[in-house]
């Protein structure tokens, strides 16, 4: 029901939505709740377990009854607090929880079930069969159990999530945020003012109290005016603080546009991580409910709800209302509805020494004892010290007191203190370092005393900025002392409720107790106490005080709550924004990328990179095909591939190739300028690092290659080594993979190709295998590498990057003229693997230098990283498992990479198993397939069989153990 | 978390990498015996208190970097170049 006269809605701007596909009015600055209360409407939800029906038991973000889901298909999103929400034109809004309809929920027969229900039912029932639990008990259960269900879709709604940094940061606009940011922006200091409201101001807004002469309202648009003029002051409206994190960072989400109608390009939500240098909690108060006999019915609110639906959206929530408190604060209620003309059926006060006046029946020393009504409020009864009297009634605002939003201090581990006076936990000092609380989170309710506090706040954070604060004068206001007497439960049969979220009731509570859940941490697993989205804000504490009535402690004594982030629930699509498609793994192309598409070359995937797998021809249908005619074209003609995605480090100073000689096994310094060398390098604990080849261009500058995989992590090593352990050497280095375009030319008439398009002609003599040098592409300036990962006579030319793409072409071109062409990833794996060349599938962080065969390479003459460790007993010696050639010998002709060795008479068992497989190609070469793994014993096995099985597949191949260099074991075609 | 870069100032976690305690930067020397060798590559302390580690700035500067932390607190108490701190051991 809308009284005249209230609420900051726009009464000018109607707005219809739907609510479980009927249509609704309201007004623009409606939330969900406010204008279904408006409409009469109270039931929003059913409840977790039982089903109950429930409506809005707040105003706020704490809700933990009216739950909804909004919109349709992927753009749905459930469990929106629908007092949270603001109605926008067509809105679509549906209840959850609830079949086949809210006002008839067939579950709402768990209700009935209660007393078997009870806290540990879960866990006392669906023990056994065993075999029950995954295929009849949990599936029933999810089905009953829940809240809102997600659309199975993949969520294509747009998020962002963004970085914000300040000196300042204020949490919470209401007086003290308010005050706080007006003393720190007015200082110069850079302020963000966060607010999970829609509009700013907090409290002001539902209360009618005078601040300065004008309304809390109007004062509160002044701040804010003042504040918005100011450039080092920025207002974020709609933005939760979720968290508070290490060194001042705070995560935040803000509602983008979830308040009106999507529009594309527009995210519904921003995940903020803001860095503050000094923070200022003004997060408030929540007020919390009493427990007694069905307290949980639609139309049964907080007290300051109910003053909010009143003074903020001009809503009473039922014609008749009940007050019921146990603090004086409670009493506002009453009189700001009586004020409005709202029918005031009773103020109960618990505390027979209340001091209450007002024109409506007051019964002090009174308790509501139970709520009657189907689909809503009823009725409440009273118990005076006479009796109990049942009034009619369809709305009841009630207080428990008020509890200190102290979740963000909690974020770090810190233990909020008790505090007597007002029956709950306040912050300590430092729990948050930087942090400074104020205000009704720090225990202070009234609004002389927020405004104070925020000004005490901005003065020490200021001071602590090392900046200066001109005190404004406080305004004038209330003060109004926060005097309560605690009220838990209500004493008497029947459920009370205290997590509405979870349906954990007092009984839940005494029933954890008595079989000895005793500690506040095992209470709430057990009962599921504050463990639902809303994280019990409305009813830790007051299951904490049940707790410690029923076990005979104090509540200190008895624990504290706490809270973990985020406060209010954060889409994990906010957290993970931009983190979908690309931006979850990102492509690195290279320069022929283009050149390679046009070539209808499927790309393979190599790390980050994208490499063609192989170049099909027309009457090509498999792959295979392709493969093998583009090995037997680089063996007989010459074949051109883009190796740019190699590691490239360019490494200069006095002290390079000291330092090479200290990363590398084998020596660098001995290198001629124009010379290359391969490289092995370990780790410290004498495992094989990478692999690849260094050139020396002149006495003081090398270039590294690195394989592709570990080129991250080489170039990083790199940097330890030179920092960490030799910063004395004059060396620096760095990264410049992307610098160059680099492509393999390789095969018997590789030089041919590299004579057409170098300026000066070159000849074995003029460049032998190993060679390296500048060479001039036209104008351009190259660098050319005799290197071979092929075996046969081949170059590296490397030209700079902005030149790949035409480099590219002009190779293939002048390869294709001599019979050749391009080759892929495929191709280039068969030739390695003939040639006993290895990859990470070879040096894939377990193996030795020994392992491979290379212990020679670890030079004696030198220290240098893993040589040590490489020594050790058990990391060399004839049992370990050594690098051997593989060729099928047997019936069965193929290979597979990933299955194990055995002898052929053993059995194919784990025990037996004497090796394993790395790599393996068909190498039309050698007309078979060949495969290259580890053995033990391997190197003196040659001309061994051993038995190849690969359980996966079901294959079993009898293999000869072979030399791993299968081609050209003389190494005469690469010199040639 | 945010750490300071001695080159770079404070900057977030995700520009740095993260490899262990600052141990790294004592490596022995070649003939220093099995026992030490152990130690250096695989023993390491894990203290509920103040630690040192070894960080780079990988996505910045790529300066290693020593952080003086409390694992308990979060608390960052100092950041140093390794590099000058291995130089200063000499």
């Amino acid at each position: 029901m809308r009284v005249s006269g209230k609420g900051l809605i726009d009464r000018s701007t109607p707005v219809r939505f739907t609510f479980d596909g009927t249509s609704y009015s309201g007004f623009m600055g409606d939330t969900v709740a406010s204008a279904l209360l408006a409409n009469d409407v109270r039931l929003m939800g059913r409840s977790f377990k039982y089903h109950r029906p429930r409506g809005p038991l707040t105003a706020g973000s704490e809700e933990p009854n009216a739950l909804v889901t909004v919109k349709r298909g992927t753009d749905a999103e459930p469990n929106v607090r629908a007092t949270v929400q603001e109605i926008y034109e067509g809105l679509e809004v549906r209840s959850q929880n609830a079949w086949p309809s809210l006002a008839f929920d067939a579950l709402g027969v768990n209700d009935f079930a209660a007393p078997f229900l009870s806290a540990g039912f879960y866990y006392k029932t669906f023990m056994w069969p065993r075999a029950f639990w995954e295929r009849v008990y949990e599936p029933i259960i999810r089905r009953a159990a829940g809240l809102g269900g997600l659309s199975g879709t993949a969520n294509d709604a747009e998020y962002e999530k963004a970085h914000a940094f300040c000196d300042v940061l204020v949490i919470g606009a209401g007086p003290t945020g308010l005050m706080a940011a007006l003393e720190a922006g007015r200082a110069g200091a850079d302020v963000i003012l966060a607010d999970e409201d829609a509009r700013a101001g907090g409290r002001l807004l539902s209360e009618t109290h005078l601040v300065n002469g004008q309304s809390g309202v109007d004062w509160a648009a002044g701040v804010i005016a003042e504040l918005e003029s100011m450039d080092n002051v920025r207002i974020m409206t709609r933005t939760t603080v979720t968290g508070a994190y290490d060194q001042g960072t705070y995560g935040a989400l803000e509602r983008v546009s979830g308040h009106v109608a999507a529009k594309r390009g527009t995210p519904r939500a921003c995940f903020w991580r803001i860095v503050s240098k000094r923070s200022i909690l003004a997060a408030g108060a929540l007020e919390r409910p009493v427990a007694f006999q069905n307290n949980d019915r639609p139309g049964i609110m907080t007290a300051g709800a109910v003053r909010s639906y009143v003074n903020k959206w001009g809503v009473v929530p039922g014609r008749d209302v009940v007050v019921f408190g146990n603090n004086d604060d409670a009493h506002r209620t009453a009189q700001d509805l009586h004020a409005a003309g709202v029918h005031i059926a009773a103020l109960v006060d618990s505390r027979s020494d209340a001091h209450v006046t007002g024109d409506f029946p007051i019964f002090t020393g009174a308790q509501i004892c139970g709520s009657g009504g189907r689909l809503g409020l009823a009725s409440v009864t009273i118990r005076t010290q006479i009796g109990t009297e049942k009034i009619a009634t369809e709305c009841l605002a009630m207080s428990g007191g008020w509890n200190p939003s102290v979740h963000l201090t909690c974020h770090m581990n810190g233990r909020p203190v008790w505090r007597d006076d007002i029956a709950s936990f306040v912050p300590r000092a430092d729990m948050i370092p930087g942090m400074v609380t104020a205000g009704a989170c720090n225990g202070v309710f009234s609004t002389h005393g927020a405004l104070v506090e925020g000004q005490r706040a901005a003065k020490e954070t200021l001071e602590a900025l090392g900046m200066k604060m001109s005190a404004a004068g406080i305004p004038e206001t209330e003060d109004a002392p926060y005097t309560m007497s605690p009220l838990w439960a209500v004493g008497g049969t029947g459920r009370a409720w205290l997590d509405f979220q979870n349906d954990v009731t007092v009984k839940d509570i005494k029933q954890a107790a008595k079989e000895n859940f005793r500690s506040v941490e095992h209470m709430k697993r057990y009962t599921t106490q504050g463990m639902a989205t809303d994280q019990g804000k409305n009813s830790n504490v007051g299951a904490l005080a049940i707790l410690a009535d029923v076990t005979g402690r104090g509540i200190p004594e008895t624990g504290t709550t706490t809270f973990r982030p985020p406060y209010t629930p954060v889409p994990i699509a906010a957290m993970g924004a931009g983190a979908q498609g690309k931006g979850f793994a990102p492509e690195r192309l290279t320069t022929s990328h283009e050149g390679t598409l046009k070539r209808n070359a499927p790309m393979i995937e190599a790390g980050m990179w994208y490499r063609p797998s192989y170049f099909p021809k027309d009457a090509e249908t498999t792959w295979r095909q392709s493969c093998d005619r583009e090995v037997n074209m680089l063996r007989e003609s010459v074949g051109v591939c883009d190796v740019s995605t190699l590691g490239k480090i360019d490494i200069q100073g006095p002290d390079a190739a000291a330092f090479l000689d200290f990363v590398y096994t084998n020596t660098f310094s001995t290198l001629k300028a124009g010379r290359v060398r391969y490289g092995l390098m370990l780790r410290e604990d004498g495992t094989v690092m990478d692999d690849g080849t260094t050139a020396r261009l002149s006495e003081t500058h090398y270039v590294m290659t690195t394989t592709t995989a570990a080129a991250g992590s080489v170039m990083r090593h790199l940097e330890f080594v030179h920092q960490c352990l030799r910063p004395e050497l004059d060396v620096s280095m760095i990264s410049v993979t992307e610098q160059w375009a680099q492509f393999a030319v390789a095969g018997p008439k590789a030089r041919d190709v590299l004579n057409a398009v170098l300026a000066h002609q070159i000849d074995n003599d003029s460049f032998p295998f190993m060679a390296c040098g500048p060479v001039k592409v036209g104008d351009v300036d190259a660098r050319l590498f005799r290197i071979s990962f092929s075996g046969e006579h081949a170059y590296e030319i490397a030209v700079p990057a902005r030149y790949g793409a035409s480099m590219f072409e002009t190779l293939i071109e002048q390869a294709l003229a001599l019979g050749g062409g391009p080759y892929g990833m495929e191709a280039l794996n068969v030739l390695r693997i003939e040639k006993g060349f290895i990859t990470h599938a070879e040096i894939h962080g377990r193996v030795t230098a020994f392992d491979i065969g290379m212990e020679r390479m670890i030079s004696a003459k030198k220290d240098c990283i893993g040589q040590t460790m490489a020594a050790r007993e058990g990391l060399v010696g004839e049992d370990r498992e050594q690098l051997v050639g593989l060729k099928p010998i047997g019936a069965v002709k193929q290979l597979m990479a990933g299955a194990h060795l055995f002898d052929p008479e053993s059995p194919a068992t784990r025990e037996h198993s004497e090796g394993y497989v790395t790599s393996v190609g068909f190498s039309p070469t050698e007309a078979s397939f060949l495969g290259l793994g580890f053995l033990k014993g391997g190197r003196a096995r040659h001309g061994q069989t051993v038995k190849l099985v690969d359980h996966m597949r079901g294959i079993e191949t009898l293999c000869e153990v072979c030399h791993p260099v299968f081609h050209d074991p003389e190494g005469g075609k690469t010199r040639g | 978390m945010r750490l300071k870069c001695p080159v770079c100032g404070e900057r977030d976690l995700r520009e740095f990498f993260y490899v262990g305690d600052a141990v790294a930067l004592d490596r022995p020397d070649a003939d220093a015996g099995m026992d030490a060798w152990d130690s250096y590559v695989h023993l390491r302390d894990n203290p509920a208190g103040v630690t040192r580690d070894l960080w780079q700035h990988e996505a910045g500067c790529a300066a290693w970097i020593v952080v003086t932390r409390n694992t308990v607190t979060h608390e960052v108490k100092e950041t140093a170049l390794a590099g000058d701190v291995k130089r200063a051991r000499g």
